[in-house]
Order: structure tokens, then sequence, then C-alpha cells
């Protein structure tokens, strides 16, 4: 054989196998999964639910053909509730793993600690129930480093407001109450919702005779519950998620004869009866869906979803997580691309049936910008009582008009009023 | 009104605390082990009987029993498995025994945690009360369980004063407290001892856990907290000593619910740690140490 020859076989050869690689490449390319991100504690009652939902969503999505051809792949990490290990996790999460938008933990805490990071490495991040103003205000005030950042939860002084609006409804026209006292852990999500609360809820009919807030680390509420006894209102209204567990069942086991209502993030979990041996009867709190009521088309097979695929009713941070994904899966869709800027840009023209209302996030010249919006053509929220071990819708009253029932030791205003 | 209040619920956490500490300093005093897993030997009795009572319907007081074992079995597991392979260990030399000791039940402890945040996560729960309702003492209202665990707390404490003081058994645990070198000479099997106190310290840590999960709730978030509690008890009443324990209990227990009612909540902890400052710069042997 010729030396030509050769040398022009062996050219062809290499030319062919580069054809083939790159072509095994570009196949390769074509079926890489998109990643998402979720960071969040995974022993936490909210956190699994998180995790949970994020799932649901991703699988429903890529039963229906993924994103642009691609499937979604979810990468899952545990922040054990620390801001260290989220952004450790984060910092992995986008230069090591590669993922394309990450969905994240409910403490605001830990979320304002990810969010300098969310603008440093351009990421599309959202949270699934942190509620601190904090958040949105960053992104309000220096839109174009922050604007990768999103709330898909009702930010604190929101969830203010709709606890005023509900508890008009509830406590001022059908009990007849005239008073409250506001018992708060000390976090930065409740921080706006009592300066918001205290302005609303004398507006809503309720004047504010007392004002505890405590270390998230109490175990003895004895002390707390001593003194807003001692002021005398009619209605406690609290809140709470870091705990939850310990004061309910106090306020159960101490006969603390005034209702509690507000928001109570534990409560809104299905395990929460369990957790506390049924002391949780009469508890009200804020909620995201309740078992039972359609707030949209999609909330009951979403929650039916739910309890085939993990035995329960999730908590609304399993709602929310699902409906984020969605969002950010038919904001890359629309996008055609992964690329940071153009998923913010469709992100923020988010208007989709999501499980709890209608999923929209406010824009750059409202006050929460990035946050979900809030009212009665988007989310509005529910707030629901357990009684006899069951979570019952009681707020909307258009959409619940269940009555609401307190155990035989917490007194009304009605009852005082007949002894 | 409020100085009952203060008097009732002070006693409650302070009897609480007070058997908590006693099995901790008594195991210190006759072993010398400072056990670090205290707290989670005590979440692991909590969560083990919350979880058969809610799972099982065997009732608030079947699952207190069943917590209880679980705690006793926790100890026999940490004798056994952590402190025993030390102690019988060539390599490691008789003066450094007790920092190895220290150290394994340090990591020991963060082990149970970790384990308990893993298998129960790390929401607080509440086992049922073993007497629900409530008591009208003196114009306050005081839940009855409030009342039976003080009651419960000090009835074991009384048996095992009678235990040590009384018993053939008690007398040699005291010997050995004291020369133990002397019990061995005299014919006695030490490690007999050690294992009885171990039990001992089992049921104590064991009750302690599950009269705490019906009272203020546990979580495996807790155990670091609880150790640190009876740990700072201990300091203070002096070490081994454990009429100083109960003392000091009493103490740490006023000074907190005093703080919790007349200042602010939030500040509960802090005055007991002023104490337990002041009392190590002044009389680092605590209240009643003997060394």
């Amino acid at each position: 054989m010729k030396a030509g020859t050769l040398w022009r076989r062996a050219a062809v050869f290499l030319l062919g196998l580069a054809l083939l690689t790159g072509a095994r490449a570009a196949c390769a390319a074509d079926n890489t999964p998109i990643k998402i991100g979720v960071i969040a504690e995974e022993s936490a009652l909210l956190g699994k639910s998180i995790i949970d939902g994020a799932k649901l969503a991703v699988a429903d999505i890529n039963a229906k053909g993924g994103v642009n051809g691609h499937q979604l792949e979810l990468v899952v990490y545990n922040d054990h509730s620390s801001a260290a290990d989220a952004v450790r996790a984060y910092q992995r999460a986008v230069q090591e793993d590669h993922v394309s938008a990450v969905v994240s933990t409910f403490i605001s805490e830990v979320y304002l600690a990810l969010e300098p990071w969310a603008a440093r490495l351009k990421m599309p991040t959202i949270t699934a129930a942190a509620a601190s103003n904090l958040i949105t205000k960053q992104v309000h005030d220096d839109y174009d480093k922050f604007k990768y950042v999103f709330e898909g939860w009702l930010p604190a002084p929101i969830l203010a407001q709709a606890v005023c609006d509900s508890s008009k409804d509830l406590f001022v026209d059908m009990l007849h109450m005239k008073s409250a006292a506001m018992m708060s852990e000390d976090a930065d999500w409740t921080t706006p919702l009592d300066a918001a609360q205290t302005v609303c809820l004398p507006k809503a009919g309720l004047q504010v005779v007392d004002h505890i807030r405590f270390n998230p680390d109490t175990t003895d509420f004895t002390p707390i519950f001593n003194k807003i006894e001692g002021a005398h209102p009619d209605v406690i209204i609290t809140g709470i998620a870091h705990v939850g567990v310990q004061p309910t069942v106090q306020w159960h086991d101490q006969h603390v004869p005034i209702p509690m209502g507000g928001n109570s993030g534990q409560a809104t979990n299905p395990e929460f009866w369990k957790t506390t041996n049924g002391a949780a009867d009469g508890i009200i709190t804020q909620t995201g869906a309740v078992p039972g009521v359609a707030l949209t088309s999609r909330t009951i097979p979403v929650a039916d979803e739910f309890i085939k695929a993990t035995g329960k009713f999730p908590a609304f941070t399993g709602f929310t997580a699902y409906d984020d994904v969605r969002s950010l899966a038919e904001a890359m869709q629309r996008a055609g691309s992964t690329d940071p800027d153009k998923i913010v840009a469709e992100m923020e023209k988010t208007k989709m049936e999501g499980t709890l209302g209608t999923l929209a996030f406010y824009g750059r010249d409202d006050t929460y910008t990035h946050a979900m919006k809030y009212g009665k053509d988007f989310v509005l929220g529910t707030f629901m009582q357990w009684q006899d071990g069951k979570q019952v819708c009681i707020w909307p009253r258009d959409k619940c008009p269940n009555p609401m029932k307190f155990p035989d030791f917490v007194k009304t205003p009605e009852q005082h009023a007949a002894n | 009104m409020l100085a009952l209040q203060i008097l009732v619920d002070g006693f409650a956490i302070s009897a609480l605390y007070g058997l908590g500490a006693v099995g901790f300093t008594l195991m210190f005093g006759v072993c010398g082990v400072l056990n670090l897993a205290h707290g989670g030997i005590m979440v692991i009795a909590a969560l083990v009987g919350w979880w058969v009572a809610a799972n099982y319907g065997v009732g608030p007081y079947g699952g207190a029993l069943v917590g209880l074992l679980a705690g006793l079995a926790a100890s026999f597991i940490t004798y056994y498995a952590v402190i025993r392979p030390v102690q019988r260990s060539r390599a490691i030399p008789p003066v450094e025994e007790e920092i190895f000791i220290l150290t394994s039940t340090l990591l020991w402890g963060i082990m149970l945690q970790v384990g308990l945040d893993y298998a129960f996560t790390d929401n607080p729960v509440t086992m049922q009360p073993l007497l629900p309702g409530v008591v009208r003492i003196a114009g306050i209202r005081v839940p009855q369980n409030e009342v039976l665990i003080a009651v419960l707390c000090w009835a074991v404490i009384g048996l095992l004063s009678l235990l040590v003081n009384r018993t053939r058994i008690g007398k040699q645990i005291l010997a050995a407290s004291i020369n133990p070198r002397a019990l061995t000479l005299l014919g006695f099997e030490l490690s007999h001892v050690y294992l009885v106190v171990w039990t001992i310290y089992g049921v104590l840590a064991g009750l302690a856990g599950v009269l705490l999960a019906s009272f203020l709730g546990a979580s495996a978030d807790n155990a670091g907290a609880l150790t640190a509690s009876a740990f700072t008890i201990v300091i203070l009443g002096g070490l081994g000593s454990v009429p100083g324990s109960l003392i000091a209990a009493y103490i740490v227990g006023y000074a907190e619910t005093l703080t919790a009612y007349l200042i602010a909540p939030t500040l509960r902890p802090i005055p007991a740690l002023i104490i337990l400052v002041i009392v190590i710069y002044i009389r680092p042997q605590g209240l009643l140490g003997r060394r």
C-alpha cells in the first residue's frame, strides 16, 4: 500500500471517528436532563414537604415530556436548617452539579443567607415558604443585582393582612371578640408580621392588649401563657413556625382558656395531631390548602398524588414547592432556554393556575418585588382549624362555611358573658 | 398569686432537673464516667415512649414504661459498646482513660442525636400526660401532670437514697465511690458494682426523659441542651455529690423560673450560667463537691 493511500485512509478513519464522537456528544447533549436543586431540611416537617412537593412536580412534568425535550432531574441537599450548610449546598449545586434553578428552605434566616449567592452566581432561586419582607426588599432596592430571587409564598406583611382579614370575619364578626394578645417567636419573618398586625388588628376590631416575643428555643411556655392571661385578651394571635408542638401541648395541658389563631406553621402539617397527641384540637392557623377544599382545579388532584406517594396530605410547603417547580419549568419552556436572565424574564410573566390559586409574582415597581401575589384573583391563603383530628377549612367563608369548634376549656366572650 | 405560681412551677421543673442530674452525678461519683451522651439517652426514652404510645395504643403508662426500658437499654449499650472497651483497652494509658471516656461519650452522644434525628425527625414530640386535667392550688391553675411529675421525681430520689444507704449493694456503691481499690481488696467485684450503677443510671435517665416528654416535650435537637443542663447542675452542686446536685437543680430551676416570670422568658437560661461562673470562680469544687 502506498504511503499516501495509508494517510488518506487514516485521515478518513479519524474524521469518521470525530464525526461519530461529535454525533454521540450531540445526542448526549440532547438527552441531558435539566437539573433543579432543592435545599431544605429533610428531618423537619415543613422541609420534608418541600422535597416531596418538588419531587412530585418533577415526576408530573417528566411524565408530560419534560421541558423543551429535556427531562428534569432533582438534586436534593439537606441544609439542616443551617445557613452555613445551605450556602455550601448552594455553591455545590451551582458550581459542581450545574443546576439551572434552585427551590429552597422555609426559614427566612437561611434564605436571606442564600440571597447574595443567588445574585452573585446569577441563579434563579425561589423559596417555598420563607416570609421575611427583607427578601423582596433587597430585590426591590437593587433589582439588577437581586432579580434572580423569588418568594413562592406570601411575604410577612401580607400574611399579617390575611390574619387581620380573617380575624375580622372569624373573631370579631362571628365570636364578638374585642381584644387580642400577639405571641410570636423571635425570628426574621415575625418582625414585619408583628409590625403589620399591630396596625391592622385594631382596624379589624381587635385591640392589642399584649405582645410577647420569645426565643425559638423556649421549651416552657407556662410563664408566657400566665402573662397573657393576666392581660385578659379574647384571642391569642400566634406567629410561630420554628416552634409549634410545645406551645400547643402546654396550652392544652394547662387549660389556657383563650383560643389560639394566627400563624402556626407546624400545625399545617397533618402529622401535627399525632405529635401533639390531639392537643391541637381547636387550634386555628393560616395555611395553603386544606383536605377536601378545591382552591383551584389542581388542588385536589395534586393532594391525592401526594397522599398516594407519601401516604399523607402535605404541609402547605408541599403545595408551594410543587407550584414553584412548575413555574420554573414553564418559564424555561417559554424561554426555550436555561439562561438565567431569560428564565427570570419569563418567571416575571408567570400567570398560571397553581394548587393554591393563580400564581403570579409582583413586579419590579411593586413593594414586594418577586413575591407571590396576594388577593382573591391570585393566592388568598386559607385558615384551618383542627377539629377532632381533622384539618377543617374555616376561611375564606365563601369557600369554607364550616363552623369553628373549641375544646371545653376554651371560653369565648359569649361563654364568658353567659357565665 | 404570681409568687405562688412561681413557687409551684419552679418546684416541678427543679424536681425534673434534679432527677435528670442525679444519675449523671452518681455515674461520675462511682464510676468516674462523665457521660456526655446523657441527653441522648434521655431523648431516646422520650421518643421511643412517644412512638410506641402513638402507634400501638398502649396508653400513656404503657408508653412511659417502654420509654423507660429504652433508656435502660441505651444505658447498657453505652456501657458495653462505648465505656467498657475504653476501660479494658491496653493501648490507652490509665492516666488518659478519663479523657478517652469523655471523648467517646461525646462522640456517642452526637451519633445518638444524629440517629434520632434521622429516625424521628427533629420536631419535638410530647407524650400524653400521665394524669390529664388541671387542679386549682390556692387559686392558681396547675396541670395535674405537673404535680404528679414533682411527686414521682421526689419518690424516685427517695427510693434511690434508701437503696444507697440501707441496702448491701448500696453500701458497695458508696464504698466504690470512696475507695474502689479497697473494695476490690475486700473481694468485691467492681465491674458488678459498675453494672448496678449503670442500671440505676438507665432507669433514672429513662424516667427523666419520659417525664420531660410529657411535661415540656422533647426532640433529637434537645440532646445537647439536656446534657449541658445536667452538666451545669452537677458542676454547680459539686461533681459526684448527689445532695449537691439536688440543691443545684433547685437553684437553677428557680433562677430560670423567676427570670421567665419577672424579666423575660427569652432570658430564662442566663441567670443559671451567671451563677455557675460565679461558683466556679469562688468555689471551683462546686457547692458540696469534695475536690
